[in-house]
């Protein structure tokens, strides 16, 4: 419910800004670049300091492991996707991985499932929705999250509901966990998003490009149709 | 003993260096790659983050690999009709700079990932190919990258590489789009300079 009206305000903020000259994929730009502007503070004066100290207390075998735990927790829904996709062969795999590094990989901490030859699959319901025909529809620009879509963002809202994070109580503990996969990721993307911003002449537009680029590539799992460069 | 004979012409033979246009592409990416992360594993200057160093290793490894006139064309899409051959040139150059800069990054970022070279999946007869290589990493999903390689007169040459689905050339359309819509084709290489002169100056 609360994502329906975060939606509705997005959709009017949108259609209060103006631009030049629009690109269709992002008829919200002036929108997305207010949000933009908010994440960049936010990362320059919170995420980021956070994620960089976080990275000097602990060893990078510790947080391997921390990385290790939460991405064990996402392998069953991962392998739902992947059957709710028809891909049935990766489902297995998903949950096999789940079994295997739960228990002989000790709460996932290790991943032994990858060394068996089991990999690690990337899905979620965005990519579903795509599977299933779903465009991407507008480029959104979520607070602190970041790149999206319509698509995603509804996409995202399945995934927070089958969180197995959101059903961890205390509820202090629940936060705690969400904060620390939150700076896990953080710190992971650390490298990544200094070369992004090496690289860009618009980092707006690079990174909006390359998140377009990057979801698409993963609906058709690395095989999207191919566009000709002429 | 007319064996052994045969044998050594043989190998002799095969010890003969072949040259660059007869490699195929796939093992042309692999030995390149190869080259280039045991030269930074065994350079302690490189290891270190030599950001001057590594990018003069890849301008003598990797560039000669490398048509930046095909992939700066690819990502000027129409616009490249409208420039003329002295702003073509510079523009390559300037694109030519700043790729180079980011590949420098990303290969200082992740030359400790164990990689996985793929078969190529091509006809003999091609001659345009895509060559892949996976960065595996524990706990994630492995990241491809997939070389575009057209083969030319001087052997296979890259034209586009594409990182987790993300094509560099065409990451580049848009913003170079805007820019000449906004500023001109001089106004772009004029940008392009400011940005590679500040990464220059950073360190």
């Amino acid at each position: 419910m609360r994502l329906l009206a975060a939606l509705g305000l997005m959709v009017l903020a949108g259609c209060a800004s103006t631009g030049e000259e629009r690109d269709p994929r992002d008829p919200f730009e002036g929108f997305n670049r207010g949000v933009t502007k908010f994440n960049d503070t936010f990362d320059e004066y919170l995420a980021r300091p956070v994620a960089r100290g976080y990275v000097k207390v602990l060893h990078q075998e510790i947080r391997s492991r921390i990385a290790n735990f939460f991405s064990n927790l996402a392998d069953p829904f991962i392998g739902v996707n992947n059957f709710l996709q028809g891909k049935f062969e990766n489902g297995v795999n998903d949950l096999a991985r789940f079994a295997f590094n739960s228990t002989i990989g000790l709460l996932g901490i290790h991943d032994v499932a990858s060394e068996m030859g089991l990999e690690k699959h990337n899905e979620d319901f965005g990519q579903t929705f795509g599977r299933w025909g779903a465009g991407p529809g507008p480029y959104l620009v979520l607070p602190v999250l970041s790149s999206s879509t319509v698509r995603d963002t509804i996409g995202l809202g399945l995934d927070w509901t089958f969180d197995p994070l959101s059903d961890v109580r205390p509820i202090n503990l629940r936060n705690s966990l969400v904060v620390l996969r939150g700076v896990n990721l953080r710190a992971d993307l650390l490298e990544a998003s200094r070369i992004l911003e090496e690289a860009a002449l618009d980092k707006y537009v690079f990174q909006r490009d390359a998140y377009l680029q990057r979801r698409q590539s993963l609906v058709y799992d690395g095989r999207p149709p191919r566009e000709k460069l002429e | 003993m007319r064996h052994t004979a045969l044998l050594t012409l043989t190998l002799l033979f095969s010890a003969i260096p072949v040259a660059a246009q007869d490699v195929a592409p796939d093992a042309l990416v692999k030995s390149v790659t190869l080259e280039v992360v045991d030269l930074i594993a065994k350079d302690r200057e490189l290891k270190a983050g030599g950001r001057a160093k590594l990018v003069q290793v890849i301008e003598q490894k990797v560039l000669p690999h490398f048509n930046f006139t095909t992939m700066t064309a690819l990502a000027m899409g129409q616009n490249w009709g409208k420039a003329n051959p002295e702003q073509r040139k510079r523009l390559t150059e300037e694109f030519r700079t700043l790729l180079v800069r980011t590949y420098a990054s990303a290969l200082a970022a992740y030359s400790e990932q164990k990689l996985d070279f793929r078969p190529l999946r091509a006809k003999a007869t091609d001659t345009d190919v895509t060559v892949s290589v996976r960065v595996l990493q524990p706990g994630a999903q492995p990241v491809p990258i997939d070389y575009s390689m057209e083969k030319t007169a001087k052997g296979w040459k890259v034209y586009d590489v594409m990182v987790g689905g993300v094509s560099l050339v065409a990451n580049y359309r848009t913003e170079f789009a805007n820019t000449v819509r906004a500023s001109g084709i001089d106004g772009l290489i004029k940008d392009l300079g400011t940005k590679n002169r500040s990464l220059a100056d950073k360190k």
